[in-house]
């Protein structure tokens, strides 16, 4: 059993592949909070609260929620829509709920333009340019997916959590699996649930994301 | 685009029934055969649905490659072709595996170093690319015979590796190890490999599933990175890749991208576990004294061990089934009580014993050989002379008759 945690960082310089560590995906019905396998109830209550404490709570949808490439990628969208405009209404003043897509994965040179989109290989700019303390991936393949979530994991203080639609994250520091319409939806009802119970986590400028 | 759906209970063209995997591995009735290897690889893949196949000549895969071309006459295989050499097979294979085929390719010895180049890509570009490796000699003088040391070359390659000691192994593993390699957290491609000729070429009864069913196809909507376009990685990443600048994110991003290869390799441990029943195979591992080994020195070292119950000197077996993902833990915890670790070996530098002695404490233990190579056959009987020389037991010469 490891003793390993998927923990906010800045982790490391390098900072290893969850997977490597000994931290294990979880089976159907399940989540995993820091690497540690729950119940998928309860991520939803985590989730949501972390939503709920950040100053800057994000989500980034991916090419898979992006395109209507199916009929269920076109449900999923609205449903992340859904869960944005949620977020919006249950967070408090001073809180800045943010919608950043990661329309494709080129990487983007001289220089990704960090307000409007967020890219695999170099996520860390995109969060550290709105300093964005919460983030949730959706739509994003998965090996993309486990590349920004490790280099926000080394080089930011972001919590992420992934709402993947295979078998899950282990480089998030919280993970859903087998993502749907349903689940999307279910974790706005989790935060509306919560609204007004958690106290955000304003602090000033400065001190916000690690930067 | 289409939906993913599931094709279960539905026929192909040649009206083979896709059946759920797991039903037709190990509830599905058996029909026992009598074949070469050869010949079995050509029946698992009558039943696996595979989509692309490319062929190049080398011993000992060519007559599995040409018994292929026959299923694809037959209408069993998507398409069929004779590459240019092993390096174009390889590449050919990438291609279709990036346009969401389900590909499959079998080479030997010379043609695995030749191709070399493109197995660190497939697993990059995380390919489930199933390649078949009928182990034989690779350097000069040329040698057609059995000897196990590309495999070797194989191991750090970002690939799953399975080392098959029987034709029955091969067949099983042939249309599991699809399954295992095209999970959407593993998706690499798998080397399974085995010792050319000793199970190629030779006969041996081999339970097959029935003719009339097949895996399901493989759905390429369920892979880790988008199938091929032009304006995305993996494969925009070629014409725009990490090495063409210089700076600190680029280097990042190519290194949490290696780490993210070897990461899905530990992940395709519990599948492996699951579906080829568990990493290794072990018996009588509370012995002093325990032999281990991979492909067919697995059988040399069972026979082995017959022959040292005769004479009163127990001994313990374990098969390693999977290189990579590595079964580092199994291996610990079945060797714990052994004294003496004894690890026969069909190569000359012995990766097998290396990969051990890295692994357990106290690698005094690990006695690396025999090793036989070059196509030499590896008798029981030196096994046995080695085990009792290592004990201190009187052992008879097996090297000659003297003058």
């Amino acid at each position: 059993m490891t003793q390993y945690r998927v923990l906010p960082g800045p982790e490391h310089f390098l900072p290893p592949a969850a997977a490597s560590m000994g931290i294990y995906l979880p089976n159907p019905g399940e989540a995993h909070i820091n690497g540690v396998i729950v119940p998928e109830e309860k991520a939803y209550e985590e989730a949501a609260r972390q939503f709920l404490m950040a100053q800057v709570p994000t989500i980034f949808p991916g090419p898979l929620v992006l395109w209507a490439w199916n009929e269920k990628a076109a449900k999923k969208a609205a449903a992340v829509r859904s869960l944005y405009e949620t977020l919006k209404e249950c967070v408090q003043p001073g809180q800045k709920p943010m919608l950043i897509p990661m329309p494709d994965y080129r990487p983007k040179y001289p220089k990704i333009n960090p307000e409007v989109e967020i890219n695999p290989n170099h996520p860390n700019l995109t969060i550290w340019h709105n300093k964005i303390d919460c983030c949730m991936f959706i739509g994003v393949h998965c090996h993309q997916a486990n590349l920004s979530l490790k280099i926000i994991r080394g080089g930011t203080s972001c919590y992420t959590v992934a709402m993947c639609a295979q078998a899950g994250h282990e480089d998030a520091m919280l993970s859903f699996r087998d993502a749907s319409v349903e689940k999307i939806l279910k974790l706005g009802e989790w935060i509306r649930k919560l609204k007004g119970t958690v106290k955000p986590r304003l602090t000033s400028a400065k001190t916000s994301a690690s930067n | 685009m289409a939906e993913t759906k599931s094709h279960i209970g539905t026929q192909n063209k040649k009206g083979q029934t896709y059946t759920d995997a797991w039903q037709m591995m190990h509830e599905a009735p058996r029909n026992p055969s009598f074949y070469t290897g050869s010949e079995v690889i050509k029946e698992a893949l009558r039943r696996a649905s595979c989509d692309v196949m490319i062929a190049y000549p080398i011993t000992p895969q060519s007559e599995a490659a040409a018994l292929i071309g026959e299923l694809f006459a037959e209408g069993y295989i998507g398409d069929y072709f004779r590459g240019e050499s092993e390096f174009a097979v390889m590449s050919q294979c990438a291609g279709a595996a990036f346009g969401g085929a389900r590909v499959f390719t079998t080479t030997a010895g010379p043609g695995t170093m030749r191709a070399m180049e493109n197995f660190p890509m497939w697993a990059g570009a995380r390919l489930p690319i199933q390649m078949i490796v009928t182990c034989r000699g690779i350097n000069s003088p040329l040698s057609i015979q059995p000897d196990t040391i590309e495999i070797s070359y194989l191991l750090n390659t970002g690939m799953l590796v399975w080392h098959a000691e029987t034709a029955q192994d091969f067949f099983d593993w042939i249309l599991k190890g699809f399954m295992v390699s095209e999970e959407p957290e593993v998706h690499l491609p798998l080397a399974l490999c085995c010792d050319g000729f000793f199970v190629t070429h030779t006969k041996d009864v081999v339970n097959l599933t029935p003719a009339d069913m097949c895996l399901p196809p493989y759905d390429p909507y369920r892979s880790p990175v988008p199938c091929m376009d032009m304006e995305c990685p993996p494969v925009r990443m070629m014409r725009d890749p990490f090495i063409m600048k210089s700076n600190y994110i680029s280097y990042a991003t190519h290194a949490s991208w290696q780490q993210e290869i070897w990461a899905a390799i530990e992940r395709s441990r519990k599948h492996t576990i699951k579906w080829i029943n568990g990493l290794i195979d072990t018996e009588n591992t509370d012995a002093e004294v325990v032999i281990v080994a991979s492909g067919t020195a697995v059988s040399q070292g069972r026979e082995a061990i017959r022959l040292l119950e005769d004479e009163g000197v127990r001994c313990g077996l374990i098969k390693v089934k999977s290189l990579r993902p590595w079964p580092g833990e199994e291996i610990r915890e079945a060797t714990k009580n052994a004294k003496h670790i004894f690890v026969p070996e069909f190569n000359v530098t012995g990766w097998l014993a290396k990969e051990i002695k890295a692994t357990i404490p106290n690698s005094e233990r690990v006695h690396a050989g025999p090793h036989v190579c070059g196509g030499m056959t590896m008798p029981p009987e030196i096994i046995v002379s080695e085990i009792k020389t290592a004990l201190g037991l009187r052992s008879e010469s097996l090297a000659g008759r003297g003058s």
